[in-house]
């Protein structure tokens, strides 16, 4: 139980990451980006490649810190991963959706960003293969915390824990002590009042897409160095994130953050009543809940 | 000679048991504006519903209430009918976001309660124990597979015109104002979600008929029957076709099947061996990019919406 309790903190942390960059940009966009998860398979995959890159160009990076299965070639990899995936959600916004605002379709968006997915995802698919690969090929043997009741936890998703808890305070900071969260808020609420009042909406979405990628980039790493890196982390991942953004409430990036924890502990405890064959259907489980009882998530306010 | 004959009648029909699920969509998507990201749950239900209804009793799962068939296509429509009333209760009153990922939700879980509940439609082997009217008098040759052409095209006839009447009805044009502008629609004291409600439930039962129509043909019906692929591949054939119009939603259905089925041969026929087991991502991404051109090039599909000017008040 206390152990399904830990595993569920672990993984809903990772969620909080994707969700948070999720919310954003359906709040200030006003669409439910289907592709989202497909940036924290390309952030995965990214760093995987950068991680090969530098263990060869630098052997000595290629120690592992301490005794995590993590080396310092990961860690700048996830740097990198977190640029290039960034980049990449806002050349697709280039490429695909902000054509599609200017038409005026956004509810367009919705099957764009789904098309863009399984262009995305099957990409993946065709340039790395479909099997699984791994960052270390290391088994991590986990760490016992406790023997009774029986606690496990590998180093790796401790050390994933603590960069996330630093990246939320990050995220807090940002959004509460600069101008760019005010203005993040001000876009949301009313884009014609925020660009009379001098911001630039294109920057703002552009930062939006940026932070989302560098976000998605981070869980989609951390991901694959507790589960593994498949082409199909963002089939598995989409609805699970999205519950999360449900969860907090449309919009609100600390609901993200929180709900992305809450859905990872609902998963996991209820794997101790169901069988585990149902734990894909678990976050759809949560979303239904979550409309019944407060629509409008923890935090998110009614809109129309 | 007759195999290709029969060819044609066996992708003639698929393609209209997918053009009926199309029109479904199009009066959800198409006239309502409502984002549907589930269509497989609905389609899946209505087929589940039908072989659940009228197979035979079997051992290892609750199949085979052997109801005269036509009751259990009309039961697997209001089972389709019920998942889609709970989903849209719930969600036809927020953003529309909230209806896009529910229903992509619900599709999820669906196809993952029918993998993993044996007891409720046999698990990941498949719904077995049902069989196709008239089978005895028929047999299971050519003969049968025309007639039961000729059964589909009846009901794609029968929702088509159902559609076009509808459309161009009081009800239809409110369904339009309601995709327009919701608060001028609610300003003349219509009320946007209860009417938004019965489009989306409508098209939801629409796409169970061609669910059940489908696991009618192949007697069979399996988890991997209520893949993603196939919502995909009804929006391609929306978008395609043109949302807005049933004629194009037919059209649409038509084209993206060929092409579907037709790479789907080429691949296997002239791709090497080696890339064989990429295939499916080749279709795929084929999809995705037919989705996202067409809403880039041609938004309105080949077929645009006809807006129409309602007459009467000139008169």
């Amino acid at each position: 139980m206390i152990q399904h309790l830990l595993d569920g903190i672990l993984v809903g942390s990772i969620l909080s990451l994707g969700a948070a960059g999720l919310t954003m940009v359906m709040h200030i966009l006003k669409f439910a980006n289907f592709s989202h998860a497909e940036l924290l398979s390309i952030g995965a995959y990214v760093a995987l490649v950068f991680d090969k890159i530098f263990k060869v160009t630098m052997p000595l990076m290629a120690n592992e810190i301490g005794s995590l299965s993590m080396t310092w070639a990961l860690i700048l990899s996830i740097i990198v991963s977190m640029v290039f995936t960034g980049a990449s959600a806002v050349v697709f916004d280039r490429l695909i959706f902000r054509r599609i605002r200017a038409k005026g379709e956004e509810l367009s968006m919705v099957f764009a960003s789904f098309g863009l997915a399984l262009i995305v995802r099957n990409l993946i698919g065709l340039i790395f293969g479909l099997s699984t690969k791994l960052y270390s090929k290391d088994i991590v043997f986990a760490t016992v915390l406790s023997r009774d009741p029986l606690l496990v936890v590998k180093l790796d998703q401790l050390a994933a824990f603590s960069i996330t808890l630093v990246l939320m305070v990050v995220i807090h900071i940002v959004l509460s002590r600069t101008t760019f969260g005010y203005s993040l808020r001000a876009v949301g609420e009313n884009p014609e009042l925020a660009q009379v009042n001098g911001i630039n909406l294109e920057k703002t979405i552009i930062s939006v897409w940026i932070i989302g990628g560098g976000l998605a980039a981070v869980a989609g790493v951390f991901y694959g160095l507790t589960n593994q890196i498949n082409p199909m982390i963002g089939r598995d991942l989409v609805l699970p994130v999205f519950a999360a953004t449900i969860v907090g409430g449309i919009g609100s990036v600390y609901g993200a953050l929180l709900g992305g924890v809450i859905v990872g502990l609902a998963s996991n405890l209820a794997l101790s009543i169901l069988p585990s064959g149902y734990s894909p259907s678990v976050p759809f489980i949560i979303i239904l809940a979550v409309l019944l009882f407060r629509p409008n998530g923890l935090f998110g306010e009614a809109r129309a | 000679m007759i195999g290709i004959i029969s060819y044609i009648v066996f992708f003639t029909t698929v393609a209209s048991i997918l053009a009926i699920a199309v029109l479904g969509l199009n009066l959800q998507w198409g006239n309502t504006g409502l984002f549907n990201g589930g269509v497989v749950a609905f389609f899946g239900a209505g087929a589940y519903g039908t072989l659940l209804l009228g197979g035979k009793p079997q051992p290892d799962h609750i199949a085979g209430f052997e109801l005269f068939y036509p009751i259990a296509l009309v039961g697997g429509m209001a089972v389709a009918g019920i998942l889609a009333w709970v989903v849209g209760i719930l969600t036809l009153r927020m953003r529309h976001d909230y209806l896009a990922i529910s229903t992509f939700g619900v599709a999820v879980a669906f196809e993952n309660l029918m993998r993993n509940a044996e007891w409720l439609g046999g698990g990941a082997k498949g719904l077995r124990g049902f069989e196709r009217p008239f089978r005895d008098s028929l047999g299971d040759g050519f003969l049968y597979n025309l007639i039961f052409l000729v059964v589909v095209l009846l009901c794609l006839l029968a929702t088509y015109r159902f559609l076009e009447t509808l459309v161009s009805s009081p009800f239809g044009r409110l369904l339009r104002a309601i995709r327009e502008d919701e608060n001028a629609a609610r300003s003349l004291g219509k009320s946007p979600a209860k009417i938004r409600l019965t489009a989306f439930v409508s098209g939801s039962v629409i796409m169970g008929l061609a669910g059940g129509l489908y696991g009618t043909f192949y007697a069979f019906v399996s988890p991997q029957d209520i893949l993603p692929t196939l919502t995909f591949q009804i929006w391609a054939m929306l978008i395609v076709g043109g949302a807005g119009n049933n004629k194009g939603a037919v059209l649409g259905a038509f084209l993206i099947w060929a092409a579907w089925t037709f790479s789907g041969w080429a691949l296997s026929r002239f791709a090497p061996v080696e890339a064989q087991l990429y295939a499916g991502s080749i279709q795929y991404i084929l999809i995705g990019l037919v989705i996202v051109t067409m809403l880039l090039w041609r938004p309105q599909g080949l077929l645009p919406e006809r807006l129409v000017v309602s007459q009467s008040g000139l008169r």
